[in-house]
């Protein structure tokens, strides 16, 4: 019984009497969420224009980074310098891809190319530390991290800074996609790839494309989760929370992606905090696919999703 | 001309519903059994036996159930290590709760206890599929992995949190686990279970139930329009996956490792798994042995190979190397051959029936 009224109770009664540090920690929630949906956000855009579910995306992450931070730190460049030579090198990989990984796999079931994404985390993650190193990197690039006090509630100033980030990403993005020819030509390849070849649209070309932008956003995402971590081998693991962000928002959805993204981030605080000492901690672990299995059993196709209909 | 099947008749419905119809493959098959069972523990030197084929046929176990729930059934799966900590948990505390149990009624309530599980798990599979299931798995993956970490009661509130498999003894005094069991005997207990669930997953795949499984994984809407039910399709292989899967984590914790933990069981040993069935051959009984085979071996071959060249790398550049030959070999074979090993392997015979002549 008194199990119970840990769970069902407590945790409210707990949430009613200090309010403000409820909203504490549904904003800190709020915030990881925005670094989920970072790299949710290479997901999506990857899914949506080739059509394959880059499992990947973690290890471009750490890739970024550790280039990213080894240009500064062993070579010596400026941030912006390195932050350009970066994307350089994000899309050389692109492209390397896409000719060797890819092209061959045109016309292979998903689930081929699903497993060639796992081939390709593992390759990245075992080259990028064998160029760079295992070791921990701080990336110190002057972002401040003091948090602010803004009626009695902490905010991280840093979190704002990667939620302003991100939204600035996702409206480049959004004006990327509806208003440049070449996003009008990622969205036809994207709903039917034999269509869009019959109509001209150059696929591999498309693909480099698609997937620099990836890189470029999980340069971004790698940058922003190695200032609040460090740089270290384990920021690829990110890519398995990922997954339940786009079970929420929809595989093919960039609004999608941050929207989930936010509701992933704040529920597993949240979770972790009020309902973690009930059931002994840890919650963080399984909690977000937990929740994203149910999400699934009602809403499979996410919330901004396409609607899957099979009818027999 | 070695393989030709000519002067080989049947005379009965029996033997053209043979596993095995040609007599060579009969006479191959019979030799390895042979070798495995008579020369090798003979042989072998304790590396072999205790590093290398120990853990080549457990894996081989938990491929064999994967390959029936992602190769057969084509539900993907990535919550192997969270069914294998299962059955290692669920054989610990059977056999601690009754000791006089034979360890083989262990093993196989265990299993069963798994298929309970993934029984449970497998329900998001009605209504979810492809990628999507396979988060629901990651769910079963990392909810088990910390349940069993969490509860003390299934280490039997053990204060160091280490905790060892009892031993056992098959025939009254042959030791199979625990610390009094010699490697031979372990050795050729793994290789009985192995050998008997093999027969029974290639049968299992070519009845009537095998045949459902493949049809879902065909076209699953056309499979429900011509009668095949989805519900016990899939339920039965995630089940029969499982009852598979806990065996192997049980045979992992009890025979190869003696120690019962959750770390062995985090998400790598899902993906090492699932790369197995992969390389091996989706849907191929020969195919989850072939895999686990290359996926044990390539580490060791990996680990020596700049030795015995004369090469000194550094540890750390090994692993790295390791882990990029790995990613590489995965879509090589994806490009190469996506049906892995086992087709190749029927590649060699088919060139073999037609030797010297190339068609």
């Amino acid at each position: 019984m008194s199990f119970l009224s840990t769970i069902f109770v407590d945790p409210f009664v707990s949430i009613a009497s200090a309010p403000l540090f409820f909203v504490e920690v549904l904003i800190g929630g709020l915030m990881a969420g925005v670094m989920y949906s970072l790299v949710a956000l290479g997901f999506v855009l990857i899914f949506k224009a080739s059509g394959v579910f880059n499992f990947a995306q973690g290890a471009m992450v750490l890739f970024a980074a550790l280039c990213f931070a080894g240009l500064i730190d062993d070579v010596g460049l400026n941030p912006w310098l390195a932050f350009a030579v970066t994307i350089g090198i994000m899309i050389g990989t692109a492209g390397v891809i896409e000719r060797i990984v890819l092209r061959p796999l045109v016309n292979q079931a998903p689930i081929s190319l699903f497993m060639a994404t796992i081939g390709i985390t593992f390759f990245l993650e075992g080259f990028s530390q064998a160029l760079w190193g295992s070791q921990v990197r701080v990336l110190g690039l002057g972002i401040p991290q003091q948090p602010w006090i803004v009626g009695g509630i902490y905010i991280n100033q840093f979190d704002v800074f990667a939620a302003v980030t991100c939204g600035a990403l996702v409206a480049g993005l959004a004006l990327f996609f509806q208003y440049t020819a070449v996003g009008r030509a990622l969205r036809a390849v994207a709903d039917d790839h034999q269509a869009a070849m019959s109509v001209g649209i150059p696929l591999k070309v498309i693909w480099t494309i698609v997937w620099s932008v990836a890189g470029l956003v999980a340069l971004v995402a790698g940058i922003m989760w190695g200032t609040k971590l460090g740089v270290q081998p384990s920021i690829a693991l990110v890519a398995l929370k990922a997954l339940p962000v786009l079970i929420l928002g929809g595989f093919t959805s960039v609004p999608g992606a941050i929207v989930g993204g936010l509701i992933i981030g704040a529920g597993e605080k949240i979770a972790e905090v009020f309902w973690g000492d009930a059931l002994g901690g840890g919650i963080e672990d399984w909690f977000a696919y937990m929740l994203a299995m149910v999400f699934l059993l009602f809403r499979p196709q996410g919330l901004f999703g396409e609607r899957i209909i099979e009818r027999v | 001309m070695l393989y030709r099947e000519t002067g080989q008749f049947k005379t009965s419905y029996a033997a053209d519903h043979a596993i095995l119809p040609i007599r060579q493959d009969r006479i191959g098959l019979a030799l390895i059994l042979l070798l495995a069972f008579v020369v090798v523990p003979v042989v072998a030197d304790r590396y072999w036996l205790d590093t290398i084929l120990l853990p080549f046929l457990v894996f081989s176990i938990a491929a064999l159930g994967l390959n029936i729930l992602t190769g057969y059934a084509g539900q993907l799966s990535l919550g192997t290590g969270g069914f294998m900590a299962c059955g290692a948990f669920a054989a610990y505390k059977l056999a601690t709760a009754f000791p006089d149990l034979n360890i083989v009624l262990v093993f196989a309530l265990a299993g069963l206890i798994t298929a309970g599980v993934g029984l449970l798990f497998g329900l998001p599979s009605l209504r979810i599929k492809g990628f999507y299931l396979a988060v629901a798995t990651l769910a079963a993956q990392f909810f088990l992995v910390w349940l069993f970490n969490k509860l003390p009661w299934f280490t039997n509130y053990s204060p160091s949190g280490v905790i060892s498999a009892p031993p056992r003894a098959v025939f009254g005094q042959v030791f199979v686990t625990g610390a009094e069991s010699s490697t031979e005997a372990k050795y050729l207990f793994a290789l009985t279970i192995a050998a008997l669930l093999a027969l029974v997953a290639k049968n299992l795949t070519r009845c009537k139930i095998g045949r459902s499984w493949m049809a879902i994984r065909d076209m699953d809407i056309a499979a429900e329009i011509i009668g095949i039910r989805p519900l016990t399709a899939k339920l039965s292989a995630f089940a029969i996956s499982s009852f598979y899967i806990g065996i192997a984590g049980a045979m992992w914790a009890f025979i190869y490792t003696s120690a019962v933990e959750a770390l062995a069981f985090q998400i790598d040993r899902s993906f090492q798994i699932l790369f197995m069935i992969i390389i091996g051959g989706l849907g191929s009984i020969l195919g989850s042995f072939l895999g686990a085979a290359f996926i044990v071996l390539l580490p060791i071959l990996l680990n020596n190979a700049p030795r015995l060249v004369g090469l000194r790398m550094p540890t750390d550049l090994i692993t790295n190397l390791e882990f990029m030959i790995f990613g590489a070999l995965i879509i090589f074979f994806l490009i190469v051959e996506p049906h892995g090993l086992a087709r190749l392997w029927q590649i060699a015979k088919e060139k073999l029936r037609r030797w010297p002549f190339p068609y």
